[in-house]
């Protein structure tokens, strides 16, 4: 029944946006059981997919579903029991070779992880001065000129406490693109937003993909965003996690907010919307089993 | 000097620090000192504050002197205890103007501060490696579990055979529980750290070193502090308790030496100074936080 569901959606998947460049990354098989106390958990099982270089993929589905394990697994914090994971065709993660996280695929986090003992500055050159590719200075002026082009000129003195969610998670992503990474992993990071601030957000993300090309992993719940900002939208079941549903977004970019009233973007929500319900609903079944 | 004038200069002092803090506080809002001043003079934190230690002063009077309280009554009032205290003459020989007074406040004051600052240099360092090793913390953890309920003062007479001499105990007694109070406060700062840190300082590329000096040792820090200011007060309390037994010299030996002598001003003279004395040291580790925990500090309060 699973690998059914699997073909069918690979069936109907028109071949991925290819960008030149790198970051490709081919998601095989992989599996991941969490074994505390003897408590058997299957949060992955035969998941794969294939991000092409530059893509942008967006995965969405029920909380808890494994989307975060599958994040953690790529980012290099959490080892996997089955299967590999392949960036530019070198393996990133096996079953024998736990990953380690580097600056080839920074991750973004879902409350933000900007060191707030460090002032903005600080916290965006941290990634090159401590790698030892730049020096200080170096990395001081394309710190300000990555910061510039995204709106945020005269913070760079300010302790991250004292700006908005919004500027925050820019920073973030600032911090992140300045190792020039080949992935960006970005786990729900406007997730606890107001609705202003996430559009704005979505703005200025679209704007450094377009502008970089970089291949982005995206985690969200928020169907729209996910449809607006990806090439791609994967949907995950529930634990078990594997991917069920591949819906291919062939929106131009760049993306305008009119887009979001289209037909072509009601149907895909309306089918993205049915395929994450049902496993949303055997999410809250599941969960109601385990409390009995 | 006579002792109405002292007091007198002494509650100008106390005014004018007072003023001044307020006038910070003014210059911040914009609002005119004199207001401000008779704003706080009103105020009703400001009333009970005063309220709090008029009526510790009236209970004190009523019950040794008005009522005279039987046990009571052999105490010295609280007016009997300032003029003493102020005397350029004390009766019994410790006053302001006295150099033995000082003497007894400097032997103190230095052994607490030594003790301090080896429990400083100690304890977050060990706390530090108990919350960075796994290894560390599980070979250290249960030793130091084990050695902390024991009471300073138990450890006076080891402390006494294994030191050469008095001072190194009382100073050892100090620092034990000192260090005790830092490394628990600095393991327990390393454990309230987000792990998201960690992990994205691993993305960006640091090591294991450079996980320890710039997130374990910066995010610690407020409970760090919060460690010290415990720690300098437990300094303090034990420093006494270990000055009764084994001292020639500071408060804590000064306040036995009085109860056997029975003068008892000193001792309520005594008990008063470590009260100053502990208050400025809790606020002078409070005002080193602060300086090195802007980003806490503006987080706080804005910019």
């Amino acid at each position: 029944m699973e690998q059914v569901d699997m073909n069918t959606a690979e069936a109907t998947t028109p071949p991925p946006v290819c960008r030149a460049g790198e970051g490709a990354m081919s998601i095989r098989k992989v599996g991941k059981i969490y074994d505390p106390e003897g408590v058997h958990v299957v949060a992955l099982k035969d998941c794969s997919l294939e991000i092409a270089a530059g893509e942008f993929v967006a995965i969405v589905g029920p909380s808890g579903c494994g989307k975060s394990t599958l994040l953690n697994t790529i980012a290099g914090f959490d080892g996997l029991t089955s299967g590999e994971i392949l960036l530019d065709g070198e393996p990133l993660a096996t079953v024998d070779k736990d990953p380690s996280p580097g600056p080839d695929r920074v991750v973004v986090f879902q409350h933000g992880a900007l060191f707030p003992w460090k002032t903005v500055l600080q916290n965006v050159t941290y990634g090159p001065v401590v790698q030892g590719v730049m020096s200080e200075e170096a990395a001081n002026e394309r710190a300000q000129e990555m910061l510039s082009r995204v709106g945020l000129n005269d913070i760079e003195t300010a302790y991250p406490g004292q700006l908005s969610s919004g500027m925050q998670r820019r920073v973030e992503i600032i911090r992140a693109l300045i190792n020039n990474p080949k992935v960006l992993l970005l786990d729900e990071p406007f997730r606890a937003m107001d609705t202003v601030t996430k559009s704005a957000s979505h703005q200025y993300l679209l704007e450094l993909y377009d502008a970089t090309g970089k291949t982005i992993f995206f985690i969200t719940h928020d169907l729209e965003e996910a449809i607006f900002l990806a090439d791609k939208v994967l949907v995950m079941t529930t634990r078990p996690g594997y991917i069920k549903k591949t819906l291919q977004v062939n929106l131009p970019r760049p993306r305008q907010y009119s887009m979001l009233a289209s037909e072509e973007f009601l149907a895909m929500k309306a089918q993205l919307v049915e395929a994450v319900h049902e496993e949303a609903v055997k999410a809250f079944e599941a969960g109601e089993r385990e409390m009995a | 000097m006579n002792p109405y004038i002292v007091l007198g200069l002494l509650l100008m002092a106390v005014l004018a620090v007072g003023a001044w803090q307020q006038k910070k506080k003014a210059r911040l809002y914009e609002i005119s000192w004199g207001h401000q001043i008779r704003k706080t003079l009103t105020s009703r934190s400001f009333l009970l504050q005063m309220g709090g230690f008029v009526a510790f002063v009236v209970i004190w009077e009523l019950t040794v002197k008005v009522f005279a309280l039987p046990w009571f009554n052999r105490l010295p009032g609280p007016w009997e205890c300032l003029l003493e205290w102020l005397s350029p003459d004390p009766d019994f020989g410790i006053s302001i103007y006295t150099e033995d007074y000082y003497t007894h406040i400097i032997y103190s004051t230095y052994r607490a501060t030594t003790a301090f600052v080896l429990a400083t240099l100690l304890g977050v360092p060990m706390g530090l490696l108990m919350g960075w090793s796994r290894k560390f913390y599980d070979y250290s953890f249960p030793l130091v579990e084990l050695i902390r309920p024991i009471p300073p003062l138990a450890w006076v007479p080891l402390a006494i055979l294994i030191l050469p001499g008095d001072e190194p105990a009382v100073i050892f007694v100090t620092f034990l529980v000192a260090f005790f109070v830092t490394a628990l406060n600095t393991l327990l700062g390393v454990e309230s750290i987000d792990e998201s840190y960690f992990r994205a300082a691993r993305c960006l590329g640091a090591d294991k070193r450079r996980l320890l000096f710039d997130v374990v040792l910066p995010g610690a820090m407020p409970f760090i502090f919060t460690g010290l200011q415990i720690s300098m007060g437990a300094a303090w309390f034990s420093l006494v308790a270990g000055e009764m037994i084994a001292a020639q010299y500071g408060l804590g030996f000064l306040i036995w030496d009085s109860y056997s002598l029975i003068q008892y001003p000193v001792i309520v003279i005594g008990m008063a100074t470590l009260g100053v004395i502990g208050w400025i040291s809790s606020a002078a580790v409070r005002s080193v936080g602060r300086k090195l925990m802007a980003w806490r500090e503006r987080e706080l309060y804005g910019s």
